[in-house]
């Protein structure tokens, strides 16, 4: 059994402009101690399938249906009161903005020892000490000190640094991460994923890791899960996905990542692929495939009929009805 | 290793300010927010004369003494005698207090009801509408017509005066931390508390009203200082403090009739109030210049 199971999930908003399919039956799997990117353009829905794991999206307006079973337990079941004995704890969540994600108001120290004391009831004196301990873990230098620091005395990447050590305060099972390098600049974004690879060795905390970086991707996961338009397009070991993309879509996002050292003018090879097209409206139903409209390879039959998910390599799914089967006979 | 030659020196750069002797942190806040210092030292003194009226060479402020009636200022009496020849210097030492109670009071009082109904309205969605359409009812009534009603219906009494004072400043405070909380149950550290657990009351106890707390503070000490006008007016018309209690609004109301021939009454209390609304209206200047640096200005 995976430690997370997401079957069939659609999350729908019910705006007063209409519904807004934002997430359109996405299933995957994380394993225990596992690294998985979701990646995907913005609004692809990377994020509310996130936070409709953690039980964050507020219904009414929205509508979730399908199943997200946690350790077994189908966590659309749980009641609130379960499911805040669940957030923090077994799923820890680092979220995308470092810089407004701390208090202004709090010393540090006291925001991460609120986790523990809220989950473990720890006292006000053990929370702090197990704070320091945290700040080191997550390299923060002189973390005695820094526990008594207000957000404002940390730089971007200390608060980053903080927000894992918020996350991973309890130990948890599982660690969303929303694309926790987007607001940092690249060094520290290094360094950020260094942190977050070496903690997921030794504490064995399986990753969800949100991102639209693909280099983030390559760095840190074990298994792919492409998203577009609120459906999943492929998944694939993070190799594979490298090596042998099948989605028309993911090709395309391959293709627009530039190269270091190529040069746009001289060589056509190098030159930038981009996706002609939009994203399609969530806000209609999509007949046929998600993708229809901006592939190069669409005939009558994408625009009429939605692919399914199908396992077309070992391990390797994609929902387009021209990828390849490629099966070892 | 090099020979002197082959080393290229930097030139030693002048520097831009004067060595400056290091300042005591007292002296630095002195500096750097004088209407805090100003505007606090002149409240500090107003309340030491409020707490030790009555061993600062007062009589009883209640005293009648016919004989001595509308004396003016002399050694004997400082501030000179009323009609009924109480001792003007007395009543306004004592009147200070009054004036202080009603302003503090009311400073508190206003600002813990309104944080809980702007905290309430910020959050409860279904309530929001309710709450505000009555504040917005309250604020229609401009708020010394509204103190009058409210004492018309009521016994004249210092308690009675600080709740009806208070029944009108309590719109804007709630006005004031329902727009700071909206924006504040919006922030990723709020969400990210919920992502962690957190229940609500400690959400609001924690990252919503400490972070509401600073305009708060500083639309208090306004709240103050409208309240010992308020205060004094209600007085004046003869609707606040009843006339036993000797408060500044009280004894220029009794001076008015004879100010032409003796202004001198209702000079003395007319100074204190003065000053005493302007210590506490620069004491919350300063305190938003010092915790909003975006709306600072140099005076």
């Amino acid at each position: 059994m995976a430690l997370l199971e997401i079957d069939r999930l659609q999350t729908h908003f019910g705006t007063p402009d209409g519904v807004v399919r934002a997430v359109e039956g996405v299933s995957f799997n994380i394993e225990e101690g596992e690294t998985v990117a979701v990646v995907g353009e913005s609004g692809c829905g990377k994020s509310v399938t996130a936070m409709s794991i953690l039980g964050l999206v507020p219904q009414p307006p929205a509508r979730i249906a399908g199943a997200i079973r946690f350790a077994g337990r189908n966590l659309l079941d749980l009641p609130e009161s379960e499911m805040r004995k669940l957030r923090g704890n077994d799923i820890g969540m680092i979220f995308q903005e470092p810089m407004s994600s701390l208090n202004p108001v709090l010393m540090v120290g006291r925001q991460i020892g609120e986790t523990l004391r809220l989950h473990q009831r720890l006292s006000r004196r053990a929370a702090e000490s197990r704070a320091i301990e945290l700040l080191d873990l997550v390299g923060i230098p002189e973390a005695r000190r820094r526990v008594r620091e207000y957000p404002y005395q940390l730089s971007g990447g200390m608060r980053q640094r903080v927000m894992i050590a918020i996350a991973l305060a309890c130990n948890p099972r599982l660690l969303i991460a929303d694309e926790p390098t987007t607001a940092l600049d690249v060094t520290i974004q290094a360094q950020i994923l260094d942190l977050m690879r070496d903690l997921k060795h030794r504490l064995g905390s399986a990753i969800m890791l949100i991102t639209h970086d693909l280099g983030v991707v390559a760095e840190m996961a074990e298994r792919v899960v492409v998203m577009y338009a609120g459906r999943k397009v492929e998944e694939a070991a993070a190799g594979d996905i490298f090596a042998n993309p099948q989605h028309p879509y993911t090709r395309g996002l391959l293709g627009a990542v530039p190269k270091l050292g190529c040069s746009l003018e001289h060589s056509e090879r190098s030159t930038l692929a981009e996706i002609p097209g939009l994203v399609p409206s969530l806000r209609k139903p999509i007949v046929g495939c998600a993708f229809a409209g901006r592939c190069p390879k669409a005939t009558q039959l994408c625009r009429e009929l939605a692919p399914a998910v199908e396992e077309k390599a070992p391990h390797h799914q994609v929902a387009c009805h021209f990828a390849e089967r490629k099966f070892p006979t | 290793m090099t020979t002197p030659q082959d080393v290229a020196v930097a030139d030693a750069l002048p520097a831009l300010f004067p060595t400056v002797r290091q300042r005591g942190r007292i002296a630095i806040f002195i500096r750097r927010h004088p209407t805090i210092v100003v505007g606090g030292a002149f409240l500090l003194a107003l309340l030491l004369i409020a707490v030790f009226a009555p061993w600062l060479g007062t009589v009883d402020p209640t005293a009648l003494a016919p004989a001595r009636r509308t004396r003016p200022p002399s050694a004997q009496y400082w501030f000179g005698t009323d009609m009924l020849g109480r001792d003007v210097y007395s009543r306004v030492l004592f009147g200070t207090r009054v004036s202080l109670f009603v302003g503090f009071s009311v400073a508190i009082l206003a600002s813990t009801i309104g944080l809980l109904i702007g905290i309430i309205a910020g959050f409860v969605r279904p309530l929001d509408t309710i709450l505000m359409r009555v504040m917005d009812g309250l604020m229609a009534i401009p708020g010394i017509l509204l103190a009058i009603a409210l004492m018309a219906l009521t016994r004249g009494s210092v308690a009675n005066v600080i709740i009806a004072i208070s029944v009108s400043q309590i719109p804007q405070v709630a006005r004031l931390v329902r727009s700071g909380v909206l924006t504040l149950r919006e922030q990723p550290y709020v969400e990210a508390a919920i992502a962690s657990g957190t229940r609500l009351p400690k959400i609001l106890w924690l990252h919503v009203v400490p972070n509401a707390l600073a305009p708060l503070a500083v639309q208090a000490t306004f709240i103050c200082a409208a309240a010992m006008i308020t205060e004094a007016t209600l007085s004046f018309l003869g609707a606040g403090t009843p006339p036993s209690i000797p408060s500044w609004g009280n004894i220029m109301a009794e001076g008015r009739a004879i100010w032409q021939v003796k202004p001198y009454i209702v000079f003395f209390p007319a100074i204190f109030l003065t000053i005493t609304v302007l210590a506490v209206n620069m004491l919350g200047d300063g305190m938003r210049d010092a915790l909003d640096p975006r709306l600072a200005k140099s005076i």
